[in-house]
C-alpha cells in the first residue's frame, strides 16, 4: 500500500467515476481514457512494463479511439437534459457494496490463493516472448484466429453491395 | 507506380536548390529596395510635363489647349488657361496654363493625353514610389511637380524622346520655312512694290507736258 | 581525449549527483535529463523551422526569410533569426476561445499532444550511455506514447465545435492510425533480428564493422525497404507533406487546430515537429545505426554529434520531400498505407525472417533482394492496373 499505488488508485477510481457520470458523452469518453492509463500506471508500478505499454498502446491508442469514433459517428454529443442518477440509486448502491464485500471476503479465504505472496519473478520481455511461444501458443492462435474472423466481419459489412436487379427490373 | 519519377521529381529539386547559390538564373529574386531591377522602355505610371531649356516657366511646351482635360477618362486633369500670351518653341505666341493639376489617385494610367496632345508636352514618367501618409494634398500634383526637363524625357524613354525630338524639329523646320517663304515673299512683294513706286514715280514726270519754257 | 569529449555530459551529470544526498539521486539525475533534452530538442525545432523557410524558398527558386539578426542589436544573421520574433509572436498574440468551445477539453488538447511527444524522447539513445530512460520494452513505449497523440488530435477537433475542425480530426486520425500499422511492422523486422526490445541493444547490435563499413541495417535488403517504409510512415505520422492534408492551408484552413490562436498554436506546431525528431530519431536508431558512425575511420567523432547529424540530414530530406511532392487526397493516402504499404511490410517481416536463418553467406543477400525487390514491382505495377489512365474525354451537357 505505498503512496504511489494509492495515488494512482484514487486517480483511476475517480476517472472511471466520472466516466460513469458526466453529462456529455465526449467528456465521458475522455474521462474513460483517464482510466485505461491509471491501469496501465498501476501495472507499471508493478513492474510489468510490457503489459503496462501495451495497455496504453492498445486501449488509449486503439479502443478508445474507437469509442471516439463511435461517439462522433453516431452524433449522439448532445448533453441530456434529465438528471442522470436514475431513481432508487440510493438502495442500487447499498445492494453493489453489500455484494462486493461478500465477494471480496469469499475470494481472499478461499483456498486457491497462495498463503504468502512470493516476490514477483523478474520477467523480461524475452521471457514473455518464449512462454507465449511455447506454453501458451494455442491461445495466441486461437485469439489471432478470433481477431481474423472480427476484420473479415468488418470488412464484409463495409463492402460496397453490388447492385442487384429484381423481377420487375428495378435496381435495389 | 515505381516511384522512379518521384525520384526524377527530386532531382529536380536539388538541382534548383544546388543551382540557386551559383547562378543568376536559378534564383531570380531581386533584393528590393537595395537592388532594383532595369524598368523596361515602355513602362509608364502617371503624367508629366515636358518643358525644353532650363526653365520650367519659359520652356513649358504646353499651350493650354485643354485637349488632354477633355479626353481623360476619369477626368482628373484641371486646367486653368493664361490671360496672356508667351512666345513657344516654334516663336508663335500662345496661351500657357495658370494651373495645371493631375489627381495621381484618380489617374489610371491609360496614356490618352499623352496620345491626343498635338504639341508633345505631356509624356507618361516611370516613378513609382509616391506613397504618402497625406491622403487628400499629397496625392495631388501641381504643375511645379509635374513639370520635367526634356533631358528627364530623354532618360525615362530614350527612344520616344528621341522620336519626339524629331517631331518638334520638323515642326519647328517647317514653322521657319514657312516664316522664310512668308519673308521672302514679304520682301518680294516690298521690292516689287517699291519698284512699282519707283516706275511710278519715275514715269509721271516724263508724262506731264513741259512746262513753258518760252516765256 | 575523444572518448573524453564522448563523454562529457555523462560525466558531468556524475560530477554534479556527487553533490546531491543519496535518497535524491534518481530524481536529480531524471531532472538533469530532461532539461537536457528540453533545451536541446526545442532549440533544434526553431533552427529547423528557419532551415525549412530558407531551403524551401531556395528550392522555389527565392530567398527564404534573409534579414532578422538579434532583435534590438546590430547583429545580423542572415535570417536566422527569425525563430525569434516567432516565438514572440506567438506569445503576444491574443488567445481566442471560441464560445461555443469545449473550454476544459480545448484547453487541455495541446497539453494532452505535447506530453507525449516528450516522453518519446526518453527511450531514445542519444549517445553512448546516454539513455534517459531504458526500459526492457523501450520500442513499445515509444509506439505507446506515440498513439497517445490521436487523443489529443480528436480533443483538438471536438472542443472547437466547428464542423471543418471535426472533418479535419477524424481524417487526421484516420491518417495516424493507418499509417501505425507500417510503421510498426516495419520496426518489428529489426526486433527480429537482434532479438531484444531495448533500444540501446540495437544500436550496440549495429556498431560492428566489417570492410571499414558499419553493419547498419540499412545496408541490408530487408533494412533498407524497411527504413523507406518507416520514414514514409513517419512522414504521414506528423502529418507533414505529401500526408499533410488534415492540415493544409489551402484544404481546410488548419483542420483541427484552425480555432487555436497565439501560445496554443504554437505548443501544437511545438508538439508536432518535435513528434516528427522523435520518430526521426526512432528511425536513426533502428536503420541508421543510432549513435555509431558508418565508417570505422571515423569513430573520434562524439556519437552525440553523429545522432544529431543523422536527424539533420533525415529532416533535410523531409524537407526536401515537402518542396517537391504535391499533396495526397484522402484516398490515395489511405490507399497507398493499406494496399501497397501494409503488404509490403508483411513480406518485409518474412524476408527478414528468411535472412535470419539462411545463415551468414553470400546467397542470402541474392534471396531476400529478389524477393523484397519482386514484391514491390509486381505491388507497383499491380495496383496500377485498374486505373485506365487514357486520354481525357469530354461530356457535354445537352
Amino acid at each position: 500500500m505505498s503512496l504511489s499505488f494509492l495515488i494512482i488508485a484514487f486517480v483511476t477510481l475517480f476517472a472511471a467515476a466520472a466516466a460513469m457520470s458526466l453529462r456529455n458523452l465526449v467528456h465521458c469518453s475522455l474521462a474513460f481514457v483517464v482510466a485505461f492509463a491509471g491501469l496501465a500506471a498501476l501495472y507499471l508500478n508493478l513492474d510489468a512494463q510490457f503489459v503496462g505499454f501495451a495497455q496504453i498502446l492498445v486501449y488509449v491508442g486503439a479502443i478508445a479511439i474507437l469509442i471516439v469514433f463511435a461517439i462522433l459517428l453516431t452524433r449522439s454529443g448532445d448533453t441530456p437534459n434529465e438528471a442522470v442518477l436514475a431513481p432508487g440509486w440510493f438502495y442500487g448502491i447499498a445492494v453493489s457494496a453489500v455484494v462486493f464485500t461478500l465477494l471480496g471476503w469469499a475470494v481472499l479465504s478461499s483456498s486457491a490463493l497462495p498463503k504468502e505472496v512470493s516476490s514477483a519473478p523478474q520477467t523480461t520481455v524475452k521471457n514473455i516472448g518464449e512462454a507465449l511461444m511455447n506454453k501458451y501458443v494455442l491461445p495466441l492462435e486461437i485469439i489471432g484466429l478470433l481477431l481474423t474472423a472480427a476484420m473479415i466481419g468488418a470488412v464484409i459489412i463495409a463492402l460496397k453491395e453490388p447492385s442487384k436487379t429484381d423481377h420487375s427490373g428495378r435496381k435495389t | 507506380m515505381l516511384g522512379e519519377q518521384i525520384i526524377k521529381g527530386m532531382a529536380v529539386t536539388a538541382r534548383n536548390f544546388f543551382g540557386s547559390y551559383v547562378s543568376k538564373e536559378r534564383l531570380t529574386t531581386v533584393q528590393y529596395p537595395e537592388e532594383r531591377l532595369v524598368p523596361k522602355e515602355n513602362t509608364r505610371q502617371f503624367p508629366f510635363l515636358v518643358y525644353d531649356g532650363d526653365d520650367a516657366e519659359k520652356g513649358l511646351r504646353c499651350v493650354a489647349c485643354q485637349i488632354c482635360e477633355k479626353e481623360c477618362p476619369p477626368q482628373c486633369i484641371y486646367i486653368v488657361k493664361s490671360k496672356d500670351k508667351k512666345p513657344d518653341y516654334k516663336g508663335q505666341p500662345q496661351l500657357y496654363p495658370l494651373t495645371f493639376d493631375i489627381d495621381i489617385s484618380v489617374c489610371m494610367s491609360c496614356s490618352i493625353c499623352v496620345e491626343v496632345c498635338p504639341f508633345e508636352s505631356i509624356k507618361m514618367d516611370t516613378e513609382f514610389e509616391l506613397s504618402t501618409d497625406d491622403r487628400f494634398g499629397a496625392l495631388l500634383l501641381h504643375k511645379q511637380d509635374l513639370a520635367k526637363p526634356n533631358s528627364h524625357y530623354h532618360r525615362v524613354h530614350a527612344q520616344d524622346a528621341k522620336d519626339s525630338d524629331v517631331v518638334i524639329a520638323g515642326e519647328k523646320a517647317k514653322a521657319e520655312a514657312k516664316a522664310k517663304a512668308a519673308a521672302e515673299k514679304a520682301k518680294a512683294e516690298a521690292e516689287a512694290k517699291a519698284k512699282a513706286a519707283a516706275a511710278a514715280a519715275a514715269a509721271p514726270v516724263p508724262a506731264t507736258p513741259p512746262p513753258p519754257a518760252a516765256a | 581525449m575523444f572518448e573524453k569529449l564522448d563523454q562529457i555530459f555523462v560525466t558531468l551529470k556524475h560530477l554534479v549527483l556527487g553533490y546531491v544526498p543519496e535518497a535524491l539521486q534518481p530524481l536529480v539525475s531524471a531532472l538533469l535529463s530532461v532539461t537536457l533534452i528540453l533545451a536541446v530538442f526545442p532549440g533544434i525545432f526553431a533552427i529547423v523551422t528557419i532551415f525549412e523557410r530558407k531551403g524551401i524558398g531556395r528550392i522555389q527558386n527565392r530567398y527564404g526569410p534573409n534579414r532578422v539578426g538579434i532583435p534590438f542589436t546590430n547583429i545580423r544573421l542572415c535570417g536566422f533569426g527569425q525563430f525569434i520574433p516567432d516565438g514572440i509572436k506567438s506569445l503576444t498574440k491574443e488567445d481566442i476561445v471560441p464560445r461555443a468551445a469545449d473550454k476544459v477539453v480545448h484547453f487541455l488538447a495541446p497539453i494532452v499532444m505535447l506530453i507525449p511527444v516528450l516522453l518519446a524522447y526518453a527511450v531514445l539513445p542519444f549517445g553512448r550511455n546516454m539513455t534517459v530512460a531504458d526500459f526492457d520494452a523501450g520500442l513499445l513505449f515509444f509506439f505507446a506514447v506515440g498513439g497517445a497523440v490521436e487523443i489529443s488530435v480528436f480533443m483538438a477537433g471536438w472542443s472547437s465545435r466547428n464542423k471543418y475542425s471535426l472533418l479535419g480530426a477524424m481524417r487526421a486520425i484516420a491518417q495516424m492510425v493507418s499509417y501505425e500499422i507500417p510503421l510498426i511492422l516495419s520496426a518489428v523486422t529489426v526486433v527480429m533480428i537482434v532479438g531484444s526490445l531495448k533500444l540501446v541493444d540495437i544500436v550496440a547490435a549495429q556498431n560492428h564493422y566489417s570492410f571499414g563499413i558499419a553493419h547498419w541495417y540499412v545496408f541490408t535488403p530487408w533494412g533498407l525497404v524497411g527504413c523507406i517504409l518507416f520514414f514514409i510512415a513517419s512522414l504521414a505520422e506528423s502529418n507533414r507533406s505529401p500526408f499533410d492534408l488534415p492540415e493544409a492551408e489551402s484544404e481546410i484552413i488548419a483542420g483541427y487546430f484552425t480555432e487555436y490562436s497565439g501560445f496554443k498554436f504554437a505548443l501544437f506546431f511545438l508538439g508536432e515537429y518535435l513528434g516528427m525528431f522523435a520518430i526521426i530519431g526512432l528511425g536513426i536508431t533502428l536503420f541508421l545505426g543510432g549513435w555509431t558512425s558508418p565508417v570505422s575511420f571515423l569513430t573520434w567523432i562524439p556519437s552525440y554529434v553523429w545522432f544529431v547529424t543523422k536527424m539533420i540530414a533525415i529532416v533535410f530530406v523531409f524537407i526536401w520531400i515537402r518542396a517537391t511532392l504535391p499533396r495526397l487526397r484522402m484516398d490515395q493516402l489511405m490507399n497507398l498505407a493499406w494496399k501497397l504499404m501494409l503488404p509490403l511490410a508483411l513480406i518485409n517481416i518474412v524476408v527478414a525472417g528468411i535472412w535470419h536463418f539462411m545463415g551468414s553467406d553470400w546467397q542470402r543477400w541474392l534471396v531476400c533482394a529478389a524477393i523484397i525487390f519482386g514484391a514491390y514491382i509486381v505491388l507497383g505495377r499491380g495496383l496500377m492496373q485498374h486505373q485506365k489512365l487514357g486520354k481525357r474525354t469530354y461530356r457535354y451537357a445537352e
